[in-house]
């Protein structure tokens, strides 16, 4: 299989590469990152989950730092302007989970005076978080379910269903469709931006 | 000694070589087994104090961590000279997480979505590719004192404008990396992620990616410092900070932005009509007087250069004006060569000082005529009270006002942005 492949892509690289440096990845490889989803859905992995379940997970392994529904600390508080009702995307709250937690308790970052240096992370480049796919999509759906408000207890959020979830916000974006930036285009920026009042 | 070490190095690094590149029946969690388990011991570092160099023991100029969180240092730009900030003394900002110790024998970047050709990279393979080296300056997109707990009472310029940094990065050019793997049809936006324990990941437009940014393993003349992101850092010069990830190990070619939690959130402009202003990159030219300023002391009458930095994300900077009686008149400053793009300069400008209360201000317009604003300027044009900058709970990025710094009869220097 590995060498299958390799062969394709080397006679590919014989057309079109200019150094022929770096090997093509296999499948392992690029599952052995965080892969970004797309707000269409691309890159979402297989798994569901519902938010009934995602209360149990939350309870057994967030609750810990996070409070009892997630409001008490941090990133997910409610009146910041990262609260998640604000939020545009769900597949962004599945990403943020996806990716940020940590393996272990120890590893949970402190307050304080720690050495700079993380001598636990040592080989960032294949290291994962410590949920798993379904893990997350019942997190991301307890979180939709109790705090943003726009699914039901039993709703089933997988790869298709995430991201059809309309949020609310989303509407008040500007520019609504952000995919066509150009240098300059916000020029003065500040003087053209103004603050929630 | 280091000749065992330098083997027993080379032999992990075939080995965990030999698994990364064979992989087929190898599961993630066999990847992450065999990855980079290096012993805190095998420090390769010379013991030979003479053979590297030390500041001498007079010189005190440090960072300044913030408090409580230990991932924000602030650079000491008050003793800052010429643009180049020392790495030791580069300023740091990770959101809540501390730089990976990662062997470089083991790092790779995975290059990988809308891509002719995903590509897998060690870094001896980057560092094989054409290198360039250009000066730029890296900027928090909350580098002001205004959104923070402390606003009140900041005095220092470390402490106002202390999470900007410039120095020469030396690496690759992203475009070259993004050629090398083939874009698709229809690709338009990367994402770049970093090794660091939340990998914190940005989105950025195919058109900048594309321009000018780069994969930087060299910082002033040496390889990266950890909290830089040792081995490999994304920068995109003149944007945001947080659009550069440190410990770069993965870029996605998409579609469009992937909306990462800081750009659909932390990194969004709140506006009074309940609108959400978003992805707004460049920063906005700005400056501020490095010396004399807030909590240094005047020595005497007399001469006195004022000098600092000036930066834009717009580009180069075409003028600094400086002011010493509160704004009612304003002179051209010097501009110290090199004057580059998204790179800070260094501006000075004599002046005699006659013992009187003055108020020393710096103004910066930039290649696109950008001006930076007063405070009063930018209160009136968001409709809001002075009251406004000191009590509110948005995190208001991209502030770039004009930074008033007081000197007083008894030669203190003061910050005086709540007077001004």
């Amino acid at each position: 299989m590995a060498l299958a492949l390799n062969a394709a892509c080397v006679a590919a690289l014989a057309q079109t590469n200019t150094y022929n440096l770096g090997h093509p990845p296999s499948d392992e490889e690029i599952r052995a990152m965080d892969v970004s989803p797309s707000p269409d859905g691309k890159g979402l992995p297989p798994g569901s989950g519902t938010a009934k379940q995602g209360a149990q997970i939350f309870a057994q392994k967030c609750a810990r730092c996070h409070g009892t529904t997630g409001a008490e600390t941090g990133l997910m508080r409610e009146k910041t302007p990262e609260a998640l009702k604000f939020r545009p995307y769900a597949t962004t709250i599945w990403d943020s989970i996806n990716r940020t937690m940590p393996p272990s308790v120890e590893d949970i970052p402190q307050k304080g005076a720690l050495p700079l240096l993380d001598k636990n992370n040592v080989a960032g480049a294949a290291r994962r978080g410590p949920l798993t796919a379904d893990e997350v999509y019942a997190l991301t759906a307890f979180l939709l379910y109790t705090r943003v408000g726009v699914i039901k207890e039993n709703d089933v959020i997988d790869a298709q269903s995430l991201p059809k979830i309309q949020m609310p916000n989303r509407k008040n974006f500007v520019p609504l469709d952000p995919t066509e930036w150009k240098p300059g285009q916000n020029p003065g920026g500040l003087r053209h931006i103004q603050p929630r009042k | 000694m280091k000749q065992i070490l330098k083997q027993s190095g080379r032999r992990r690094f075939l080995k965990d070589g030999a698994i990364v590149a064979g992989l087929a029946a190898a599961g993630a969690g066999a990847i992450r087994s065999a990855s980079g388990q290096t012993p805190a011991s095998d420090d390769l570092r010379p013991k030979d104090t003479r053979a590297y160099g030390e500041r001498s023991r007079f010189e005190t100029t440090a960072r300044l961590p913030d408090s409580p969180s230990a991932y924000l240092l602030r650079a000491p730009l008050q003793d800052s000279m010429g643009i180049i900030t020392a790495s030791s003394l580069y300023m740091m900002r990770a959101h809540g997480h501390r730089a990976p110790d990662i062997d470089p024998r083991q790092h790779r970047l995975l290059i990988h979505g809308m891509v002719d050709r995903p590509l897998i990279f060690t870094m001896d393979e980057i560092k094989r590719f054409p290198s360039v080296s250009r000066i730029h300056f890296l900027a928090c997109a909350g580098n002001s004192y205004l959104n923070e707990d402390d606003r009140k009472n900041a005095k220092t310029v470390q402490q106002t404008h202390g999470k900007t940094s410039c120095a020469e990065w030396t690496g690759v050019l992203l475009s070259v990396l993004l050629k090398e793997a083939g874009l698709q049809k229809g690709a338009n936006w990367i994402v770049a992620e970093g090794s660091e324990w939340a990998k914190w990941a940005r989105s950025t437009p195919l058109v900048k990616a594309m321009d000018d940014a780069m994969v930087a393993y060299g910082q002033n003349g040496e390889a990266l410092r950890p909290e830089q992101g040792y081995p490999l850092r994304l920068i995109v010069p003149g944007f945001e900070g947080g659009f550069s990830p440190k410990w770069l190990r993965r870029i996605q070619v998409g579609s469009g932005p992937f909306m990462t939690r800081p750009e659909s959130s932390r990194y969004v402009n709140h506006r009074p009509d309940g609108r959400e202003q978003w992805f707004n990159p460049e920063l906005e030219p700005n400056s501020v007087i490095t010396r004399p300023s807030g909590g240094q002391q005047m020595h005497g009458r007399g001469f006195v250069e004022i000098t600092g930095l000036a930066w834009s994300g717009g580009g180069a900077v075409r003028r600094v004006e400086v002011s010493t009686d509160a704004g009612k008149t304003w002179k051209d400053a010097q501009l110290q060569d090199p004057i580059l793009r998204f790179a800070h300069t260094r501006f000075r400008f004599p002046w005699s000082w006659n013992g009187e209360e003055a108020v020393l201000l710096s103004r910066c317009t930039d290649e696109r005529g950008e001006v930076q604003p007063s405070l009063a300027e930018l209160t009136q044009l968001w409709g809001v009270n002075r009251e406004y900058w000191l009590s509110t709970n948005n995190a208001i990025q991209h502030i770039n006002v004009i930074q008033p710094w007081k000197v007083t009869r008894e030669g203190s220097v003061q910050n005086a942005i709540w007077e001004s």
